[in-house]
């Protein structure tokens, strides 16, 4: 289907759906606000143009009956759009139980994808229709926004830490992949193509990119490689919380506040480890901020995300006090 | 010019003649048509970076580098937010009617009325270096990180110019203050003020709390950007939220600056020229009062997608609802000024007709966007653009040049050609409506704004916005021609051709040096015109048949 006037863009996803709906609504609330504000301008400027026979007599004088009433009128009518709206936002930017979690790394100017079974592409997102994704955004560089049109979608990807956002597919299909905040020369060709599949489809795609390692399993590479199991591992002496079961479970810090461990506390506390010292342990971490790219933190979330299941293991310094 | 008659003194314009008298005048109204000249020229300037901007886009690939493209819509946004929109109104239309309207001989401090031009200008200077020397493609907005350490523009000049400018603006805001303060005339009470007056007062008070802030923002950028002073980039351990938070505490009063001053302009016109008091002289008072002290609460909105808490936005997204009811009430009673009018259609109605149209459709749209889970959608894109554009280029530029024409006989003396004034703010109306309309349906198609190239199937709706600017641009050029003409050629106006009632009206077109021979008393309320007989009286208690 190609008009060549588009007025309505694709809608491809359940948050695009629920969007619309409210679009609509808004349309035709100002939409009738307009058409009376404008009709009473037009009646006044016909009816009483200098020299028309209208009487003039008795003006209606100023009285708060009026003013009030129109005031209440409009802040109910508004009200009730604020309320929807904000039901809304809430529901798109709080992330539900996802049936996949994908990693997308924005850059001067490209999107890099990283799928949880080590797939990875550029500028483009292959998923199933009709499952929950759940995307983990981090930035290389300056500000950028992951935007997709026909899913209504848009978070701004900050560099320095993660954000989120979800969204379920509802049409298969190829939708564009926009960057929405400015990030300089090339701005307006970091774009991509979302790809969406079927869910066999999508098995098939996985099973051709031919990949060894999952990026859990990259990660834990990584993990030996730059010498994070030294502290962390199961035999270090170092005096450093085990990995194990920390994803999604309430962390206290020293400064005596209580944190959820998500995507974006594990990443934070990798670059700037000093921010979120672990209550009961010293903070004797390096920064590695600067020291890793974005992409391999997200594949050091990943593995120690994957640890969330495992009981840590039994150590010596579990007797001391 | 031709003998002044005898019982008139001396104008303003003729009483020196000298370069040197210009240039070191104290006298408000000379320093007003010092700044016209200083913002017209930037007015065109950021003009012809938009035409360029437009021209770009008139094809899906773009015609300009992607650089040179850049440099453009930055150039185009700091040019016109910070050279024209926010001094606009005030430094012209209010340094040159203020006093005049409330019975003063001058503003509070001439001096610092002058310094404010000068500074502005010294300002213009160091913007015109950073655009010669190269540009800067930040975006009027300056975004760290990018700004900080990725952009290769001449950012600390920008944003230097950005800094100096401010002093002027806070000059002026803090000299309009005083004024009002103190130099009404015997029985000119608060709620006796012009609407004009109450819209320049309420945005001299924004800009001395907001404009302090917008300083330390970008004075901070240039830190970070020369000496690595870690604020705003994460890399350096600085926050890039932090920046956002700070410069749209500033950016978004700077809205209201630009947006107040327009009401008032078109609360003098619309009583004017449908011979009727205004509706709800009180309710405008209060509607203007009380933007001026939400505009400070709703700075989050622009933020809703950043990644700032889901609590904020929802708070940000109310508070930026609340605003829609002083707005709404401005409508509402301009529009119920009309009834049982006598309404000429003269150039000036017809400006504010026009701005009472599209400022609804601005507000209207604004509240689309305030809707925190629609602006997910729509945020960055071209609706947002052409939502911004409808308040202040369908508002306040429809508003400063229906108070230009309006008070034209009043700086000059002379009357404008009314046939070519009608008709160039019909043709704005026109072409403002197709330049921005489209840009409506794109953005919800998606097309974001700072696209140098675009897909396309976007391009019809890109070539009719194209189209319209080329038609705006002959209706804001047009008066160029014919106002410098009726300076010369222009029917002589009289003291008051409009039969208008405020202060500024009842002393001699042009007005003379120290604006009355003697100072005015005021007895009634402003706007006491009658539709029924076709009299009205003035400010003075004088009634004209």
């Amino acid at each position: 289907m190609y008009h060549w006037v588009p007025f309505w863009p694709n809608t491809a996803a359940v948050n695009g759906q629920v969007v619309n709906a409210l679009y609509i609504a808004e349309l035709a609330v100002c939409g009738l606000i307009l058409v009376m504000v404008c009709g009473l301008m037009l009646t006044f400027c016909l009816r009483y143009r200098r020299g028309s026979s209208a009487s003039r007599a008795d003006p209606t004088q100023k009285s708060w009956a009026f003013e009030i009433g129109w005031t209440v009128a409009t802040l109910a009518a508004f009200l009730g759009l604020f309320v929807w709206g904000a039901a809304i936002y809430i529901w798109l930017y709080q992330s539900p139980r996802s049936d996949l979690e994908i990693y997308v790394v924005g850059k001067q100017w490209m999107w890099k994808i990283e799928h949880p079974g080590g797939q990875r592409e550029i500028d483009a997102l292959h998923v199933p229709v009709g499952k929950t994704v759940r995307l983990v955004l981090a930035s290389q560089d300056v500000i950028h926004s992951f935007f997709v049109p026909a899913f209504r979608i848009k978070h701004d990807v900050l560099p320095g830490t993660l954000e989120t956002v979800w969204f379920k597919a509802t049409k298969t299909g190829e939708y564009r992949i926009e960057c929405a905040q400015y990030c300089g020369t090339q701005h307006a060709h970091m774009t991509g193509e979302v790809v969406v599949m079927t869910p066999a489809d999508y098995a098939r795609w996985l099973a051709e990119r031919g990949v060894r390692e999952s990026l859990a399993q990259q990660g834990e590479a990584l993990f030996r490689e730059r010498g994070c199991s030294g502290c962390h591992g199961a035999n270090s002496t170092v005096h450093a919380p085990p990995l194990e079961g920390v994803y999604g479970s309430l962390v206290h810090l020293q400064d005596g506040s209580t944190v959820r461990a998500d995507e974006r506390y594990i990443h934070d506390c990798i670059l700037e480890p000093r921010t979120f010292t672990v209550a009961g342990y010293p903070p004797v971490m390096p920064d590695f901020s600067g020291q890793l790219s974005e992409d391999d933190v997200v594949k050091l979330v990943a593995y120690i995300q994957s640890l969330a299941d495992k009981q840590p293991p039994p150590s010596p310094k579990e007797a001391l006090p | 010019m031709t003998a002044i008659t005898a019982d008139v003194p001396t104008s303003y314009l003729t009483s020196e003649n000298t370069v040197r008298s210009w240039l070191l005048t104290r006298d408000h109204k000379r320093i007003a048509l010092l700044f016209f000249a200083s913002i017209t020229f930037f007015f065109f300037i950021g003009g012809l970076a938009a035409t360029l901007m437009r021209l770009n886009l008139a094809t899906p690939t773009g015609l300009l580098q992607p650089d040179i493209y850049n440099r453009m819509f930055t150039m185009h946004g700091v040019i016109m937010v910070w050279f024209f929109l926010i001094p606009s109104i005030p430094t012209t239309l209010g340094n040159f009617v203020l006093p005049l309207a409330i019975g003063a001989h001058d503003l509070a401090f001439p001096r610092i009325n002058l310094a404010s031009w000068y500074v502005f200008n010294l300002s213009g200077l160091v913007l015109l270096f950073a655009l010669v020397m190269g540009g800067v493609d930040t975006g009027w907005t300056f975004y760290t990180p990018y700004s900080t350490l990725f952009s290769n523009g001449y950012v600390v000049a920008a944003t230097m110019a950005v800094f100096v400018n401010g002093f002027s603006s806070i000059m002026t805001g803090l000299n309009f203050v005083v004024t009002v303060h103190r130099l009404r005339a015997p029985g000119m009470t608060w709620m006796r003020l012009p609407l004009f007056v109450w819209g320049i007062y309420t945005v001299s008070v924004v800009m001395l709390l907001a404009t302090p802030v917008l300083a330390m923002t970008v004075f901070l950028v240039a830190m970070e950007r020369f000496m690595h002073i870690g604020i705003f980039d994460p890399s350096l351990g600085g926050d890039p939220l932090l920046y956002q938070h700070m410069f749209w505490f500033y950016s978004h009063p700077a809205v209201y600056i630009m947006i107040l001053p327009a009401m008032g302009v078109i609360s003098e016109l619309v009583t004017c020229y449908s011979r009727k008091t205004i509706f709800g002289y009180t309710g405008m008072t209060i509607a203007l009062i009380s933007l001026a002290v939400l505009t400070f609460f709703v700075w989050g909105h622009h933020m809703f997608v950043s990644g700032i808490s889901i609590y904020s936005g929802v708070f940000f997204s109310l508070m930026t609802f609340f605003v829609a009811l002083p707005s709404a009430i401005k409508v509402f009673n301009w529009t119920a000024s009309l009834h049982k009018g006598s309404i000429i259609f003269d150039a000036p109605m017809i400006y504010a007709l026009g701005f009472v149209v599209l400022f609804t459709i601005g507000g209207l749209t604004g509240l689309m966007l305030a809707t925190v889970g629609l602006d997910v959608d729509l945020h960055d894109t071209y609706f947002v653009i052409a939502h911004f554009h409808y308040i202040m280029v369908g508002g306040t530029v429809s508003a400063f040049f229906g108070g230009l024409h309006y008070w034209w006989p009043k700086i000059t003396g002379r009357l404008y050609p009314e046939m070519w004034a009608r008709f160039a703010a019909i043709l704005t109306f026109v072409g403002f409506n197709l330049t921005f309309f489209p840009q409506f349906i794109l953005g919800y198609l998606g097309m974001l704004r700072r696209y140098y190239s675009y897909p396309p199937q976007w391009q019809s709706w890109n070539v009719l916005s194209s189209a319209g600017a080329s038609i705006l641009a002959v209706a804001y050029i047009m008066p160029l021609g014919y106002l410098l003409w009726s300076l010369f050629y222009g029917e002589r106006a009289g003291a008051n051709p409009w039969r208008a009632t405020g202060l500024e009206w009842q002393t001699s077109s042009p007005p003379p040096v120290y604006n009355f021979t003697r100072t005015p008393v005021v007895t009634v309320a402003p706007y006491a015109y009658n539709a029924e007989d076709g009299s009205f009286t003035a400010q003075t208690g004088i009634t004209n048949a």
